[in-house]
């Protein structure tokens, strides 16, 4: 116990701290693949071969390919594609970017893959008949959208939004590699300076579990807000 | 783009990738054993083997892979009395403990799919065996089993995938697999892009390899 004191004594603090990190990673993540979704779902879902095949591809590699090898692409990758930007307005300085941000990045685009998954199976699995009414009513595009489709389409993701967050929550740990201090990294340190490894990481797979368990809790109460009436 | 370093890593990739290959097929036979056994305990009616064999599953499901890594590489290899054990010369090697890593992970997630299966599998068909005059033990091995395999199919088909996905992470245990040498070559040459786009489409190679026998399979085995 001592070992995770408070202060300058223990790593109770620097522990605490990761695991905010680490919420705010995949927190951030997620958001990243919300909008990476919301890109390519209308494209998966359009009738132009092109544009399918734009967001296939995407899907198909991101899930197809390790974590780990796309974090290390961004990590390696990542500085030299912002400083080739750059160079074109003029800028020729060394650019540095920040871990957290090619961190939240990488995860960002793994977790937009499977969530785009998500939101065209929701949207394929909403009936015709819906569609109609809403036409039939006279609502305008946007009405229809954000009024009928979208607080369908969230009833049915949510289950499966679930588990791309759990996803997305333990791919975080994956980040420790580029450094940034998040659970990972810190027990780490903590294993590394303590010569304790087994406390350590016996600690930080706690510390997950606790995060999947409260987050489960938290996303069980959405499901039965969004399924109201069902 | 160097196309060069493209051509002449392509080699030392595809040798590292039949170490992937290694990796997971030695993990995924060790983790069907896990997986069944544990999907049996789950179908318990006794309390504690049922709790003890979901405890087990919800610990290696919703914690990190490479978490699990490192406890079993890092962390048992702490324990003074482990040391001393015949178990030593296996955990002392980076290899074996990725291979327990994945096996304990993969079980897990096998013990989930093999569960959801034997549950769905209609009473009726073991109640036609049992009216038949069929032992208990022969409906299990001769009728459930094999149901519950090919009803799990599509689903362990991804666990596949997703599990050769997860053999990437032997690459921080010091092994030399496909994203470890991938790795290597990025560090030593700077060239992130061209070395992802031969190893991701190796890896790529082998998810759609997968992706057709799972598939050729389900066909196979199909009930009508």
């Amino acid at each position: 116990m001592e070992l995770l004191a408070f202060g300058d004594t223990g790593w109770g603090d620097e522990l605490f701290y990761a695991t905010l990190m680490t919420i705010a990673v995949s927190i951030t993540a997620m958001f990243i693949g919300f909008l990476f979704a919301l890109i390519f779902t209308p494209l998966k879902l359009s009738k132009n071969k092109f544009l399918n095949f734009i967001a296939n591809s995407y899907t198909t590699i991101i899930r197809g390919v390790p974590e780990l090898l796309v974090i290390y692409l961004f990590f390696f990758g990542g500085t030299g594609a912002v400083m080739f930007v750059a160079s074109i307005f003029g800028y020729n300085e060394y650019i540095e970017i920040n871990a957290f941000i090619t961190g939240a990045f990488a995860i960002g685009i793994i977790s937009g893959a499977y969530s785009t998954e998500v939101f065209r199976g929701a949207i394929q699995s909403i009936d015709k008949g819906q569609f109609e009414a809403a036409n039939v009513l006279g609502l305008n595009k946007y009405g229809k959208f954000f009024k009928i489709i979208l607080p369908q389409t969230l009833r049915l993701a949510i289950p499966n939004l679930s588990n791309v967050w759990q996803i997305t929550l333990k791919d975080t740990s994956l980040i420790s590699v580029t450094g940034l201090v998040e659970i990972m990294r810190q027990s780490y340190i903590a294993a590394g300076s303590t010569r304790d490894p087994l406390f350590f990481y016996s600690f930080a797979a706690v510390l997950y579990l606790l995060l999947t368990f409260v987050s489960m809790k938290l996303i069980n109460r959405l499901e039965v807000k969004y399924s109201r009436g069902y | 783009m160097d196309l060069e370093l493209m051509i002449n890593s392509f080699p030392k990739l595809l040798n590292a990738a039949l170490i992937t290959l290694k990796l997971l097929s030695v993990s995924l036979i060790i983790g069907l054993f896990i997986g069944l056994f544990f999907a049996i305990l789950r179908l318990n009616k006794n309390i504690f083997i049922n709790r003890f064999a979901y405890g087990y599953s919800y610990v290696f499901r919703g914690t990190p892979l490479l978490v699990q890594i490192f406890i079993i590489y890092f962390g048992l290899g702490q324990i003074e009395y482990l040391r001393s054990t015949v178990l030593w010369a296996i955990l002392k090697e980076p290899y074996w403990c990725a291979i327990i890593a994945f096996a304990l992970n993969t079980g897990a997630y096998t013990s989930e799919i093999l569960r959801s299966a034997f549950q769905t599998i209609k009473p009726g068909i073991i109640e036609a065996g049992k009216s038949l005059g069929i032992s208990n033990k022969v409906i299990f091995y001769k009728i459930q089993i094999p149901i519950a395999i090919r009803q799990s199919l599509p689903a362990y088909g991804n666990e596949i995938i997703l599990m050769m996905k997860g053999t990437s992470l032997a690459s921080t245990v010091t092994i030399m697999d496909l994203t470890g040498v991938a790795k290597y070559i990025i560090s030593t040459t700077f060239k992130p892009i061209e070395v992802f786009i031969v190893a991701g489409g190796i890896y790529l190679f082998m998810t759609f390899i997968i992706h057709n026998v799972i598939k050729f399979l389900e066909k196979k085995y199909s009930f009508n």
